[in-house]
């Protein structure tokens, strides 16, 4: 099963290389990381998403914890919570065929962010599925490049992630 | 965001240390290390200079600080863990740049392993250097991220004490381990005004030491209710001082005593209810009654797969508590049914509280059949054998001598047959499993120890390992005692191939090792050469009465191995050579 950990660091050098070297060394799966600076600027939050029955992740979890630079660790996975992801795609366009993508663009409340000769750079928010959609409905005009951000959360509510 | 740690510095055996808040001086960055590590109690550093530490070791030339110099980085850092471990104060070891951060690495994760607090002092280019691959150049905060418990790069010469005083405090409290500080030789260099102590930025780090109510009641409960329960000591109990709290306990419940290779010392070995070791190499007795007792109290213990064997079939009708301040450590190996999170002294303290007196008649009646039925046995005769030698040095010792160990043969010899009565004198590489870490470890705990009886208890292929070190020994006439049981192989790998690989001895003779007395001799030191039991004994007294290091060459029966033994990854009701 999927989990989605929300992690809060102290904002300092070789951060990151301690929590993948962490993920590496133990033999966990990252299925995908974002860092970013949080409202807090000496913070950054990391959201990991890792494959793992429950004692894994709870492995996982206490593991990160015994890092001297992580604050907070919280498993969100089983909370109400908001995920997004960031995709851009560039797809193979021909003046021919170009209506019929911006029709996709639509559905999906995507955005094209750039437009070349022959092809489409589109950009598009959501969750995993819709994300995964939109990669799939694009795939029949050609896709020449696929970049992903991984997933960022937040509990749904008043208070913070980090409970 | 303040700091959140609970608890004061952990120094077991201490009082908690008072720094006084000094006024503010503007000083180099290599005397602001010396003024931390003094204000921080360090009294002894071991170390080796070379180019990037010459500012900080211009410094020591003035200072009343004591540098022990050894004769190589690897020496440096056991050497401060044995001073750690036989002290409970942290080991401090300087190594310049490149390689000689790079010799550390061993010693480092071995401390790392073992839950040793050491600050180690690297020295690196300077910070303009940094990243262009110059001379002596070796990224060592990324290459010891995983075998430290911390790590600092300093960059900042305003923020050196501040990271010095971090060390100390994560390397002593929780549960201790190895800090590395790497020092750009600029940053040695150049001056900050210095005042101690600053305050730690540390929001990350917390400590938990008292242990959760709830779960205390449940384990006191557990332990009134059981009809067969035992004891399995660590290194834990130990690091966090709670022999005396482990002997009260004893006392009260009348509970048997197992302990791990790392826990040895921390319950009186010449006590009724001790059993010795358990796992591969552990007594009959201590494994069969882990496999037959309906309750495990595991304290300051990791379940190491030495200890636990299949972990499937590992004490398959207990209920197991699990006391441990490392909150990772709980369920990582085997399943546990009260988890514990804190320092094994304080935990004990609550169980003491609360739990009444309470005995075991039956269950002692059948531990001790096992241990009258399956003691630990050697054949005597003519043949020099190691366990008679171990047996002479815990006779002649009265158990009470300071302990060091190679890896191998030698150490589980040591383990099964040295009657340990104290804790912190018994120092070996447990988790690593480090050869060569015997003899610079011995001369750190003389170090500390300069009136004690200290003994390497050695093999031929360990002690090779680092056997330069016995320069250092004779510079600072450190009376160490090694005593190398020479059989002429690498007797423990040896033993594997004849148990799995039919006999097929690849590479395990060591047909040209040097005449080790001549080898003492060369050094300065004495050298002794025994080959029959009666020798065995007059040579230990001349060498305990020696003034200077002495390496005690005992020509041992070549083909004896350590029994009982469990295969690795069977049951450890499995045993061969029961």
């Amino acid at each position: 099963m999927k989990h989605t950990l929300a992690v809060l660091v102290q904002n300092r050098p070789g951060v990151l290389t301690r929590i993948s070297g962490l993920f590496s060394r133990r033999g966990y799966n990252i299925e995908s990381l974002s860092v970013g600076r949080t409202e807090e600027p000496t913070i950054s939050r990391i959201t990991i998403v890792v494959e793992g029955d429950d004692q894994v992740v709870e492995q996982v979890c206490k593991q990160l914890y015994k890092l001297v630079d992580v604050i907070k660790v919280s498993d969100i996975t089983k909370d109400a919570h908001v995920d997004r992801e960031l995709i851009l795609i560039k797809v193979n366009a021909d003046p021919a065929n170009r209506g019929e993508i911006m029709q996709f663009v639509d559905v999906f409340r995507a955005h094209v962010v750039d437009i070349g000769k022959n092809s489409l750079i589109i950009e598009a928010t959501g969750d995993e599925e819709k994300i995964n959609a939109i990669e799939a409905s694009l795939q029949p005009f050609g896709i020449k490049e696929v970049v992903r951000t991984g997933k960022v959360a937040m509990i749904r509510g008043a208070k913070p992630t980090e409970k | 965001m303040g700091v959140k740690t609970i608890g004061a510095m952990e120094m077991p055996n201490e009082r908690t240390r008072e720094i006084p808040k000094t006024k503010e001086l503007e000083m180099t960055g290599a005397e602001i290390v010396l003024e931390c590590l003094k204000h921080e109690g360090v009294e002894v550093i071991f170390g080796y200079p070379g180019g990037s530490v010459l500012p900080l070791y211009d410094a020591l030339y003035d200072s009343d600080l004591r540098h022990i110099l050894v004769r190589h980085e690897q020496g440096a850092v056991h050497a401060a863990d044995g001073y750690a471990r036989s002290t409970g104060r942290p080991g401090v070891c300087i190594a310049t740049s490149g390689p000689g951060a790079t010799n550390l690495v061993t010693g480092i994760a071995n401390a790392y392993m073992d839950s040793v607090p050491i600050v180690a002092f690297t020295g690196q280019v300077g910070l303009g250097l940094i990243g262009k691959d110059s001379f002596q150049e070796a990224d060592i905060t990324g290459i010891t991220i995983p075998i430290t418990k911390y790590n600092y790069l300093v960059r900042d010469v305003n923020k050196l004490a501040q990271t010095i005083h971090e060390a100390f405090y994560l390397a002593t409290t929780g549960r201790p381990g190895p800090v590395i500080i790497d020092l750009p030789k600029d940053i040695t260099t150049k001056t900050a005004a210095f005042s101690y102590p600053p305050q730690r930025e540390l929001p990350g780090y917390k400590v938990i030491r008292r242990g959760n109510h709830e779960k205390i009641r449940q384990a006191v409960l557990a332990i009134e209710n059981a009809k067969r329960p035992v004891i399995i000591a660590g290194g834990g109990v130990i690091s966090s001082g709670a022999h005396k709290e482990l002997a009260q306990l004893v006392e009260k419940t009348g509970i048997p005593v197992i302990t791990t290779l790392m826990g040895k010392g921390a319950f009186p070995e010449d006590h009724e209810l001790t059993l010795g070791m358990l796992g591969m190499h552990g007594t009959a007795y201590a494994n069969y009654a882990v496999c037959e007792a309906d309750l495990v109290l595991s304290a300051g213990m990791r379940f190491d797969d030495r200890v636990t064997g299949d972990v499937n079939t590992f004490a398959p009708k207990a209920k197991i508590i699990h006391i441990d301040i490392d909150p990772a450590e709980i369920g990582k190996n085997v399943r546990v049914d009260i988890p514990i999170v804190g320092n094994c002294r304080d935990v004990f303290r609550e169980i003491l509280k609360r739990i009444k007196k309470i005995s075991f008649p039956e269950w002692l009646e059948r531990v001790s059949g096992w241990r009258r039925d399956y003691p630990l046995k050697y054949s005597g005769g003519e043949k020099l054998k190691p366990q008679f030698i171990v047996e002479e040095i815990s006779r002649l010792t009265n158990g009470e001598a300071y302990i060091t160990t190679e890896v191998g043969q030698n150490q589980m010899w040591a383990a099964n047959y040295y009657t340990c009565k104290y804790p912190r004198r018994f120092i070996s590489s447990g988790g690593l499993g480090t050869m060569g870490f015997g003899l610079p470890a011995a001369i750190g705990v003389q170090v500390a120890h300069p009136e004690a009886i200290v003994f390497d208890i050695a093999g031929d292929g360990s002690v090779q390992m680092t056997s330069q070190e016995l320069a250092t020994a004779v510079t600072y006439r450190l009376p160490i005692n090694i005593a190398i049981l020479n059989n002429n192989y690498l007797g423990m790998v040896r033993r594997w191939q004849e148990l799995f690989f039919n006999g097929r001895y690849s590479e395990t003779k060591l047909s040209s090792s040097p005449d080790f007395v001549k080898l003492a001799e060369a050094y300065g030191a004495r050298g002794i050469r025994v080959t029959s039991p009666e020798e065995v004994r007059p040579a230990l007294q001349e060498a305990i009465h020696a003034p200077e290091p002495v390496i005690i060459d005992f020509i041992i029966d070549p083909k004896e191995n350590v029994y009982p033994m469990v295969p690795a990854g069977g049951s450890l009701n499995k045993m061969l050579g029961r």
